[in-house]
């Protein structure tokens, strides 16, 4: 088919388009914020509600409505009441999907401030297009190297547009130093590492674990890499068991390590510590796995324990966790004090910036922000790198208690602040 | 020693990447169907196996009394309403439908059971294991895994060359047209087919539940195994089959014990050898 002529020349419905945008324009842009009477900020915010990562974004549903409760009378910036949108898209767990969504709300709704959370798949891809469009942008639930390193961030020059709280690879091996620091127990750990961001993080030779670990007088015995989503860990245990290793640490996907820990027990390896990261995070997760779940430890970046409070509302951590067990019937989990640390971070970024209308004015206020939120201080002036900025990490253990599993806190040297719940007990 | 555990491990791993992959190979060979949600399917049959055994508070092996003709049943259901409709000369139809079916599947799981990770709780059998020479442990799980592959390679086989209902599935797989002129319903027999397929499924789905954890996104990661051994084997071949996961999972195991990033490698690395070598796999059945 050949294009007609007749197609280049302006049809009527086309005229009568163009004239009437052009008549509509005045109208229409008497609209812009500064002019209206109630005025919109407009955030986007990005998590992997759907796929295997859904797990750290299922109190979504529940936090956003919270936050939008409060944020329903406005709030009040330069002596102006300013209502707040919060437009959630989902990544599908999936970092491609991530960028997608994350250019859509910055090109397509134009949002004001962009935030995201959980995994490096969710945090990196999403701070990446902040960046290139120029959009303020604040991520939490993603240890910082993978968020710093992982978008090939240089600590003397960082990032523009984008800032990150969390905690670090150094915060989780303090935090398991103390842990493992047991006389029951010798100093022989096995380390099992998946091929995956974190996994090659926590694994790395300088940065990861095993140069601290070799200075604190243990020894590693680490096989390799494996592949995700493995099917048969024999060569590791095998390794494990001639190194007598009595520690077992790791980061891992449930899955993987479900079948790690079937495995040791069918083929005879019982460590007394075993210390994973990510697989272990979830309470579903050490149900799922039955009695051999009672024991096992991993990080605790959040508990209704932690003493802290809400700037937003008030409420101390265990009403917020208590608030969500109610109203779903399901344990409380983790990430929810996260996510809502990350509004309250963007509700004083909003009220406290110079100019809404301007990205620079809300970068300026992100970069001074100084507040105590649910899980601890945010300040970007007193972070390790710019651009990031540390909440406090320790360690503990799933204790069986009745029918259920109670995640306790162990170990706390590198942060006293947060209480000792109950002593380590080996496996 | 350490070696010869790694093989013996691998060929108990073959087992399950052979139940995966039995019923893949079974409709294939029957109406050249490749079944993209297959992964999905039988994580579909793990949480089935998980709700009856919450909801009758029965042994997860019991729960295969219900779940595998559940599974049968929807197996047929989804031929005769929905696959039928999309077999023909044209083989992209049938293959969008399962791949449509397949995120159709993990999302309404994901809205029925949520993300959490689900695991059956099969009791002391999980961790028991029978020690044979040499510091060597087999897991009693793992071993009954491989016995039911094989029973079920057995069964499947025996179905196939020695019933009735086999003498149908081949006729309709030789030539369709002159099975439905001496009075074969084609659209019958697929439906038997997939199943007898989703029958297989519905085993290697509450396997799964009891060997490792599952959730709604894990489906399709179990797959690629499956299509594996179904093509080193010979495509068609139900013993071939567990030929061919036997491969695979020796394989893999070899290549972990050298280094574990070699251990999917590996299995690759072999599938993509007989590919090379033969083409139709090690023992073919179809021609053409």
């Amino acid at each position: 088919m050949t294009k007609s002529a007749a197609s280049n020349r302006p049809t009527r419905r086309a005229f009568l388009t163009g004239v009437s945008a052009t008549l509509a324009a005045p109208a229409i842009m008497r609209h812009t914020r500064a002019y209206a009477q109630n005025p919109v900020v407009k955030v986007g915010h990005v998590s992997p509600r759907t796929g295997p990562l859904a797990g750290f974004a299922e109190a979504d549903e529940h936090v956003l409505g919270a936050i939008e409760a409060i944020f329903a009378d406005g709030l009040e910036n330069n002596g102006k009441s300013y209502g707040v949108e919060i437009i959630s898209k989902d990544s599908q767990s999936n970092p491609n999907r991530a960028a997608e969504v994350a250019a859509d709300l910055i090109l397509g709704e134009e949002v004001d401030i962009i935030v995201a959370a959980s995994t490096p798949d969710t945090t990196n891809p999403v701070a990446d297009q902040a960046e290139v469009n120029e959009v303020p942008c604040i991520t939490t639930d993603c240890p910082w190297q993978p968020y710093f390193f992982g978008r090939a961030g240089d600590p003397a020059v960082g990032f523009d547009y984008t800032y990150h709280f969390f905690w670090g690879l150094e915060d989780v091996i303090a935090a398991f130093l103390d842990l493992w620091d047991h006389p029951g127990v010798s100093k022989a750990i096995g380390g099992i590492f998946p091929n995956d961001a974190d996994g090659n993080a926590w694994g790395d030779p300088e940065l990861g674990l095993p140069k601290p670990l070799a200075g604190a007088g243990f020894t590693l015995t680490d096989p390799g890499r494996y592949q995700p989503l493995n099917d048969d860990f024999t060569s590791q245990i095998s390794a494990f068991k001639q190194a007598e290793c009595e520690i077992v640490t790791g980061n891992m996907i449930p899955p993987d390590f479900a079948t790690f820990w079937s495995q040791c027990a069918q083929q005879g390896f019982n460590p007394k510590i075993v210390t994973i990261g990510k697989a272990l995070l979830f309470p579903s997760v050490i149900e799922s796995l039955g009695d051999r779940g009672d024991g096992l430890t991993t990080e605790i970046w959040w508990t209704p324990n932690h003493p802290f409070s809400s700037s937003l509302t008030g409420e101390s951590s265990k009403a917020l966790a208590d608030g969500y067990v109610a109203a779903t019937g399901r344990p409380w989990t983790q990430p929810i004090g996260f996510k809502h640390a990350l509004f309250e971070v963007t509700a004083d970024v909003i009220r406290r910036a110079a100019d809404l209308d301007d990205p620079a004015a809300i970068l300026d206020a992100i970069r001074t922000t100084d507040i105590q939120t649910i899980v601890g201080g945010v300040n970007w002036a007193a972070g390790p790198v710019k651009n990031v900025t540390k909440t406090p990490l320790v360690a503990g253990q799933w204790q069986k208690t009745g029918d259920g599993f109670d995640l306790v806190v162990t170990s706390n040297a590198p942060a006293p602040e947060i209480a000792i719940g109950g002593e380590l007990k080996l496996l | 020693m350490e070696w010869v555990n790694s093989i013996v491990q691998g060929v108990l791993l073959g087992g399950l990447y052979a139940l995966f992959a039995a019923g893949l190979s079974l409709i294939f060979g029957v109406m050249r169907l490749v079944n993209i949600a297959h992964g999905d399917l039988i994580v579909l049959a793990a949480y089935l196996g998980l709700t009856t055994t919450i909801a009758l508070g029965v042994h997860p092996l019991a729960s295969l009394m219900i779940v595998v003709p559940a599974m049968a049943a929807i197996g047929y259901v989804l031929q005769r309403g929905v696959l039928n409709r999309t077999l023909g000369d044209d083989i992209l139809p049938p293959l969008l439908v399962t791949f449509g079916l397949s995120v159709i599947i993990q999302n309404g799981l994901l809205e029925v059971y949520t993300a959490d990770s689900q695991k059956m709780n099969a009791g002391a059998i999980e961790t028991a294991s029978l020690e044979v020479a040499g510091g060597i442990s087999l897991g009693v799980l793992p071993l009954i895994m491989f016995a039911t592959a094989v029973a079920v390679i057995a069964g499947l086989q025996l179905v196939f060359y020695r019933t009735a209902l086999g003498r149908a599935f081949r006729a309709t797989s030789d030539n369709q047209d002159i099975a439905q002129l001496m009075g074969l319903n084609k659209a019958h027999v697929f439906g038997l087919a997939m199943a007898l397929s989703l029958a297989v499924v519905g085993i290697a789905g509450v396997f799964l539940g009891i060997r490792t954890s599952f959730d709604p996104a894990i489906g399709p990661g179990r797959l690629i195994f499956g299509f594996e051994a179904v093509i080193i084997g010979g495509l068609g071949n139900l013993w071939g089959t567990l030929a061919g996961g036997i491969i695979l999972g020796v394989s893999q195991n070899i290549g972990a014990q050298i280094h574990p990033g070699w251990q999917t490698l590996a299995g690759h690395l072999a599938f993509l050898f007989v590919l090379a070598v033969r083409p139709r796999g090690l023992f073919p059945r179809i021609e053409g």
